[in-house]
């Protein structure tokens, strides 16, 4: 008799690359592809906003080395969006490769190509460019319908009914409602009214956007890059340099961290024109700077709350406006600020009566924003969570109580989430949980320790979604081979979280065979089957059911070919994990028979793809609670003890599940505390290095401590949902609540810096 | 110019820029283990050793390497696998882009200091950036790496 096997189910399996990144192998862009290439840099404008009068490039030209500069008068002249999202984008089609007018500092001017870098980094100081220099939009209150338009031009196009209008610098705008808000609103014992501000921070992926590009045997151009989404690369480069999108061929090797930058297109298009047009292999590797000042990072975002409730802590109206910051392009503009509301109010839903979310997204001379990891909800919940906080100090209610009074339920209907069901939700056990780690009803929410430090405690509540439904698509390619071992192919991208493994482990699950006999493979725009790709938060839960269902279905095709070879029917036939045997165990063939088989005069292909797509996306939630002391001298702040509950329905691998979540947590500890992007007064970003954009050391990082609290999706593989952007988003409120508790102040601006906590201390006591 | 140097013990006879950085001498060399972050000098991933001690490669200039005896993680594959298999055991490589510089620098750490406590692991690792992994699973990597150490001197 067989062992029964091992669930690889919510078990700690090694990532399938775990071992060759350790050592250090080669594997990322610029290790794996040929540095014999042409090396492109991009000049780089130094003015937020200009009009390109004249530009010289003769001198350049002529800089031994130099294979090609081009300016706006070579590039195609149709608008594209970089953004990675489902055609077609919500993202407006507002872009060139290079433009005659330049919108923020760092927009591209011109490309230099040339056989090595020195070659082209003198050829960039000998471009000549005259400018006539316009007045900038800097600030995003006077944005909308300034004068000065950012996106004057006609062929400016909105693809989707997003309430964009590029004649008043209107990326986006919109409004969802239910209820008679000002009829609630005036019937509550309270309403709370407060702005908060959330920055532009950066993803600051270790390993910077790059690119190589070559023509192939076909004269194709092969895209090798850094991207979580190789089908949307495909589509867009061909969109920028119009052409046909059978002439494109992306791949992905392994990724230096993503977090949603790569969900944007940002360096592929420099080296695939150069290679374009001149046929020679070209590599551009974006600089630190570059990355920090013409990358894709989060929106900033102004969010107005007003709140109303009853004495007792019943909320029962929330009404949300979100001002949100796309910069000079619109990447991902109209569909980030949606979270900002969709993915906050939600979350009081048990006694919600009326909500009212608005909101504009303007264009201004700054920085295009993009995608990263939250994704807007991040912001709205920084927003809705302090005001949650505010109320329950307002009231004189604990802050963990009047959350257990109001949070969404399992089984209800939230009319301000798309109208969709909670089928799956333990943000209660999530509460109760964290509650019972950190010791929270033992402890009080402040205390002086006599030694110049109070120590206090802080919350906050999150939830996401799990893919983007009823649109993004994940597809799974299985196929059994010789010996009887199986080939994944899947388009999404493992930018480092595991989802190889990951989506393995389904597999392996589903066909009851050990996660190393399925080899994966991903991403190829080529053979892969199609896939959205890797973003909001869509891998495990829709790529994942997709790997599923594609398992079932080899099932059935392994039993066809087996009842050919046993001249049976192929219902009476069973899968047995090393075999298909008849339901009487008087006949079996192994796989590896049916593998030969299969390779053998046989007309069924042992191979299926499945595709799916769902029309709902369970939101994973979490719970998160820190302890840290404030210095009375100083305003520094040091994080003592993070908890974090988080109910991802079923973690598929628990280690990679644990380290998302504190990975996360170091991020959103970054975004509360240290990570800033200001602009000079002439739009120009002053952090654009490391030295100045702090992101947390692992002296900055405190004690994480993360648990799990399981629901069951039942449209999940096996009952998983989401888990990689949450994690992002309680730290922020969280600790803007502790530091309130600690100093009687609350900071509605991030990061809170230990100036703005001393200079808030200082003035709470005058 | 020419300069003569050992990496990974073998001799090397190269050209390089007098302004050439270490860093991109060491790539070009095939030592592709070695990554870079940052411009600043800020985050740690193209940690190597020169003659036995850990430096920034991308805060050096090749022609000072000259004479010297660089290691990259190329050259110590044998003892990335054996603690690099404590980091995989929690999942802490996540993208791996900064696992080279902090492998380098805790190596350097182990011969160092055989049995630091927490603080000093994250003292001696500050700045070794990671963006992915919240740094608590590479302690908690760490933390086995040298109890197995411990236990196996223990049996000796
Ligand atoms: S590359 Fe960042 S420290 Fe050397
Ligand atoms: S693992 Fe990605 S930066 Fe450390």
């Amino acid at each position: 008799m067989e062992e029964k096997r091992t669930s690889v189910i919510n078990q700690p399996v090694r990532k399938k690359d775990a071992m060759s990144l350790v050592c250090g192998k080669p594997g990322y862009v610029d290790d794996g592809t040929p540095s014999d290439c042409l090396a492109v840099k991009v000049l780089r404008s130094p003015h937020a906003h200009a009009w390109i009068e004249d530009i010289n490039t003769d001198i350049a030209c002529k800089v031994p080395g130099i294979e090609a500069v081009y300016t706006y008068k070579d590039v195609p002249q149709k608008r594209f969006t970089l953004a990675g999202q489902t055609y077609p984008e919500a993202s407006p089609y507002d872009r060139l490769i290079l433009d005659r007018r330049v919108r923020f500092v760092g927009d591209g001017v011109a490309i230099v190509a040339g056989e090595n870098e020195k070659a082209v980094d003198k050829a960039l100081k000998l471009i000549k460019v005259t400018y006539q220099v316009l007045e900038p939009v800097l600030d995003i209150h006077q944005a909308k319908d300034a004068d000065v338009l950012v996106h004057p031009e006609e062929n400016w196009k909105a693809l989707c009914d997003v309430g964009a209008d590029n004649q008043r610098n209107l990326c986006a705008s919109g409004l969802d409602e239910d209820g008679n808000l000002e009829e609630v609103m005036d019937s509550c014992d309270i309403v709370l009214e407060h702005t908060y501000h959330t920055k532009a921070n950066q993803q600051a992926m270790m390993e910077t956007f790059r690119t190589y590009t070559c023509i192939d045997p076909y004269g194709r151009l092969h895209v090798i890059s850094s991207t979580q989404i190789v089908f949307h690369v495909r589509r867009i480069l061909a969109n920028a340099l119009d052409i046909p999108k059978s002439m494109i061929r992306v791949t992905k090797p392994r990724i230096g961290g993503g977090f949603g930058a790569k969900q944007s297109c940002i360096s592929e298009m420099y080296p695939a024109f150069v290679t374009w047009k001149t046929k020679k292999a070209a590599k551009m590797i974006f600089s630190r700077k570059e990355t920090q000042t013409a990358g894709s990072p989060r929106h900033e975002m102004e969010m107005h709350v007003r709140l109303g409730a009853m004495k007792d802590g019943t909320i029962r109206a929330i009404d949300l406006y979100t001002l949100s910051n796309t910069g000079a392009y619109g990447e991902h503009g109209p569909t980030t600020v949606g979270l900002s509301g969709h993915k906050s109010i939600p979350l009081y839903n048990s006694n919600l009566e009326a909500f009212r979310f608005r909101y504009d997204v303007v264009y201004t001379n700054m920085q295009a924003a993009g995608a990263y990891r939250g994704y807007g909800a991040t912001q709205g919940l920084f927003a809705v969570e302090s005001m949650v906080n505010e109320l329950a100090s307002k009231l004189g209610i604990d802050p963990v109580a009047i959350r257990e009074k109001n949070i969404v339920r399992e089984g209800q209907k939230a009319a301000a989430y798309y109208n969709e069901q909670m089928n799956a939700c333990a943000l209660d056990r999530c509460i109760t949980k964290a509650k019972e780690m950190i010791k929270w009803d033992e402890k009080p929410l402040a205390q002086d320790m006599g030694n110049g430090k109070i120590r206090a405690k802080g919350v906050a509540l999150a939830m996401q979604g799990s893919g983007i439904s009823g649109m993004d698509v994940g597809s799974a390619t299985i196929k059994l081979n010789d010996d009887g071992f199986y080939a994944l192919s899947i388009g999404a991208a493992d930018m480092g979280t595991g989802c190889d493994t990951i989506l393995a482990q389904i597999a392996a699950e589903c066909l009851e065979c050990s996660v190393d006999d399925i080899v994966v493979y991903g991403a190829d725009s080529d053979s892969s089957p199609y896939d959205s790709g890797s973003y909001a938060s869509s891998t495990t839960y829709v790529t994942g059911k997709a790997v599923e269902k594609a398992c079932v279905e080899l099932k059935k095709r392994m039993c066809r070919i087996a009842a050919k070879m046993m001249q049976c029917d192929e219902e009476e036939l069973v899968f047995d994990s090393d075999g298909i045997r008849t339901a009487d165990c008087s006949q079996k063939v192994t796989l590896g028979e049916i593998a030969a088989k299969s390779m053998n005069g046989n007309t069924e292909a042992s191979q299926v793809t499945v595709t799916h797509s769902s029309p709902i996306s369970p939101p994973p939630f979490m719970a998160g609670m820190v302890e840290l002391e404030v210095d009375k001298e100083t305003g520094a702040v040091e994080l003592l003890d993070y908890v974090a509950v988080v109910d991802c329905g079923t973690p598929i691998n628990s280690n990679l599940a644990k380290v998302q979540t504190e990975g996360g947590l170091a991020q959103g500890i970054g975004m509360a505390l240290y990570e800033d992007v200001t602009y000079s007064a002439k739009g120009k970003i002053l952090e654009d290095s490391f030295m100045q954009y702090k992101i947390p050391t692992r002296l900055d990082v405190c004690r994480l401590r993360v648990e799990f609290e399981n629901s069951y999706e039942e449209s999940g593989p096996f009952g998983a949902k989401s888990i990689g952007e949450i994690v992002i988003n309680t730290p922020s409120p969280a600790i803007a609540h502790a530091i309130y508790n600690a100093t009687g102040v609350w900071h509605r601006e991030l990061p809170i810096t230990p100036e703005k906590v001393l200079m808030g201390m200082l003035s709470h006591e005058n | 110019m020419q300069i003569v140097l050992w990496i990974n013990e073998k001799k090397v006879n190269a050209e390089a820029a007098p302004d050439m950085l270490l860093i991109d001498f060491l790539r070009a060399q095939g030592c592709s283990s070695v990554k870079r972050g940052c411009e600043s000098a800020n985050c740690g991933l193209c940690t190597v050793f020169v003659d036995e001690k850990p430096v920034l490669s991308c805060a050096m200039l090749a022609v000072r390497a000259a004479g010297h005896r660089v290691v990259t993680l190329e050259g110590l594959q044998e003892e990335a696998e054996g603690f690099g298999a404590y980091i995989a055991d929690q999942g802490a490589e996540q993208c791996g882009f900064c696992n080279p510089g902090f492998m380098m620098n805790a190596i350097a750490m182990f011969r160092e200091n055989p049995d630091p406590t927490e603080e000093e692991i994250k003292e001696y690792l500050a700045g070794n950036l990671c963006r992915c992994s919240g740094y608590e699973g590479q302690m908690r990597g760490i933390l086995s790496y040298l109890a197995y150490k411990k236990e196996k001197g223990a049996a000796k």
